[in-house]
């Protein structure tokens, strides 16, 4: 584990200020890395385009194709700030409900939910509004995890990360399987919704966006609504009771908060994992434990990650392109296996 | 317990054992002679036979002799292999979890496969040769990654789901980079399918099982001796390294040819083990019937992915279907009983 069960010193006021300012450097360092890869991203893609170009199509001349192309890369970039800022903070969220260090999004299943649950609407019940499939999969989604949770807590000792983890990668296998048969006799509408199966955000369109952004708002403010209590969870539930928090209920509140930013950011871009266990891993070795601060940090740093990754499988794989999901996960995976390593058997 | 009675229990066993074998010989021969004669056009027997003893029947020489055949020997083989590696697996590492698809050797089998046909663009043998050395490499990995301080089952299945993640996302990057690829293609190495079922792509397989199988099945005894812990195998006058790389090497050797010519058919290397200890009791050796339901499922469910439903569908999706709740279904019982996973 990370060190979360060390009982703090006392801190003298000088010892305050100065975390607090390498914690705003590192916040500031985060909207930097966002804001150079976002300019990358508008700028680099599978087709070159020069300065002028750029220029051009940004000041609303599409008339040509590489400005057309330059104007085309927006919404995604935005997307991917978007989804990789959800799924980040769903991650950090759900790592300190479960006080598991292996919890994700991806891994235990939740967004393999939302997409069996978006795929089943799609094909059987024939939604395409917006909303109504950011629903269904906000449901499927908190399906899942009720699932996973429940199955990860029977039997002796509870919900331990080993339990948790195993029926997450269970269920998420599952649902993935049904998801291929529910998608595959579809060959037309297969292309478009190829990205269910693997996460990409090369769908993006300025309408799905604005319906995503209220709905990752109300989630985003119900996980830092309850940043405070996650501390104390990752006390221990006695100690936490204790210092008088209301153990269940945090952890409910902010169980849904995680849930409807996963749910929300699956239902857009398809499910992809690693970015939520990856992010907050990375974000508390540079900011420590508070999750006042580690939930802001995990929002940028997932961001940037995404916007990384979408570009990177732009330029790779030219003429055509590499869905993100594809490539969080081969940047993920290695660091799954490395926090697994570090446990120690017992705490498995 | 006296030894009349320990007698008498393992006769009873024996019979169980040969009884349940009998059944399953029984019904994978019938979904065998079903797959040949099934299909748009329906063959009597006495055309399928005289098809198999050489003559030449119009029509049915072809659908049957190059179609039907290899795509059902095929199925039988490759369920064969796939039942016996993961049934070697799951008993050696005491856990139904530690399947060889689930921990990432399957996957690894496919990334050496996929790469070798489309970047490489290898024939069948050099094909099945890397997804041998692929499957190898994997396995190789994932026990050096998971063997520190303590070697820890549990640690293991969890490094191969990571392993597993990393290159099932390497099959897709392969996969998206050949866009001449048509989907049905691209879903074999996705989840298994039997459609480019070939002479030349069964052949490595049937000849990995008639060299491999009986290999594996004279282990018994001494898979039997490691599921009591190394130590008790090692005073049982079991060598217990070389058992161990034997059946490693055999198990994964069988489930890399079988996944070179099928590619990887969902969850059948995960349930055909489970399914076959709970029809023939606990403590009966796993390995031939695990083999006998593995070639079952593949079967029955290539019949059911072909005939069942308007579309086509794969023979992977299919058992993936069937496989994904009794995955779940397991981890509940085993977590509910206590069990450690």
């Amino acid at each position: 584990m990370i060190d979360q069960h060390t009982p703090a010193p006392l801190p003298d006021a000088a010892a305050l200020r100065r975390p607090a300012a390498v914690r705003l450097a590192w916040i500031g360092a985060g909207i930097g890395a966002v804001a150079l890869l976002v300019v990358a991203s508008v700028a680099f893609g599978v087709r070159d385009v020069s300065i002028d170009e750029i220029l051009r199509g940004l000041s609303g001349d599409t008339g040509g194709i590489a400005e057309a192309a330059v104007v085309a890369r927006i919404p995604r970039t935005v997307l991917a700030m978007l989804v990789g800022a959800a799924l980040a903070m769903s991650g950090a969220t759900m790592q300190a409900v479960t006080r598991n260090p292996l919890a994700d999004p991806g891994i235990l299943g939740v967004s393999g939910g939302a997409s069996l649950a978006v795929v089943i609407g799609i094909a059987f019940f024939g939604l395409s509004a917006p909303y109504s499939v950011m629903g269904v999969a906000i449901a499927g989604a908190a399906g899942a995890a009720v699932f996973v949770y429940a199955v990860g807590s029977l039997g002796r000792g509870g919900a331990t990360p080993l339990k948790l983890t195993l029926a997450g990668a269970a269920s998420s296998a599952a649902f993935m399987s049904l998801v291929s048969a529910v998608l595959l006799p579809r060959v037309d509408v297969l292309e478009t919704f190829r990205f269910w199966q693997i996460g990409g955000v090369g769908g993006a369109t300025w309408d799905r966006i604005i319906a995503l952004l209220p709905v990752l708002g109300i989630g985003a403010i119900i996980c830092l609504a309850t940043a405070r209590g996650m501390n104390s969870l990752a006390l221990g539930d006695d100690l936490a009771a204790g210092l008088g928090e209301n153990v269940a209920r945090t952890r409910l509140v902010s169980s849904i908060g995680a849930i409807v930013l996963c749910g929300a950011a699956t239902a857009v871009a398809g499910p992809i994992a690693f970015v939520g266990l990856v992010i907050p891993h990375l974000c508390r070795l540079l900011i420590g434990t508070d999750h006042r601060w580690l939930l802001p940090l995990s929002a940028l740093a997932g961001a940037a990650l995404l916007v990384a990754a979408d570009v990177v499988g732009r330029v790779i794989a030219r003429p055509s392109e590499i869905e993100v999901g594809i490539i969080t996960a081969l940047i993920g995976a290695p660091v799954f296996i490395w926090i697994v390593r570090r446990q120690r058997v017992r705490e498995l | 317990m006296s030894a009349p009675q320990i007698i008498a229990g393992r006769r009873h066993r024996q019979r169980r054992h040969a009884l349940v074998t009998g059944v399953l010989v029984l019904l994978i021969a019938v979904a065998y002679a079903v797959t040949l004669m099934v299909g748009k056009t329906f063959y009597s027997p006495a055309e399928v036979l005289a098809v198999i003893f050489g003559d030449t029947v119009p029509g049915a020489s072809f659908t049957v002799g190059e179609l039907r055949l290899p795509r059902a020997t095929l199925a039988l083989f490759a369920g064969f292999a796939f039942g016996i590696a993961g049934a070697t697996f799951q008993t050696m590492l005491r856990n139904p979890l530690a399947s060889p698809d689930i921990i990432g050797i399957s996957s690894g089998a496919s990334a050496a496969a996929v790469f070798g046909i489309i970047v490489l663009s290898l024939d069948e043998t050099a094909v099945s040769l890397m997804a041998l050395g692929g499957a190898l490499l994997t396995a190789a990995a994932i026990y050096l990654l998971s063997n520190r301080g303590g070697f820890a089952g549990t640690r293991l299945i969890l490094i191969g789901i990571g392993v597993a993640a990393m290159l099932d996302s390497a099959v897709t990057y392969v996969l998206s980079r050949a866009a001449a690829w048509d989907l049905q293609t691209a879903m074999q190495w996705l989840t298994g399918s039997l459609n480019g079922a070939t002479w030349a792509s069964v052949l490595p397989v049937v000849l990995s099982c008639a060299l491999l199988a009986p290999v594996m099945l004279s282990q018994n005894r001494n898979l039997g001796a490691l599921r009591l812990g190394d130590d008790s195998a090692a005073a049982l006058g079991v060598n217990v390294r070389r058992t161990r790389v034997l059946l490693i090497v055999g198990a994964v050797t069988l489930l890399a040819f079988a996944t070179a010519a099928a590619g990887p058919i969902a969850f059948v290397a995960f349930m055909a083990g489970p399914i076959a200890a709970r029809i023939v009791g606990a403590g009966a050796s796993p390995l031939l019937p695990a083999g006998l339901v593995g070639a079952l499922l593949v079967l029955v469910a290539d019949l059911i992915g072909q005939f069942a439903f308007d579309n086509r569908y794969p023979v992977g999706v299919v058992t993936g279907v069937l496989g994904a709740p009794y995955l779940i279904y397991l981890l509940i019982r085993t977590n509910r009983s206590g069990g450690s996973l």
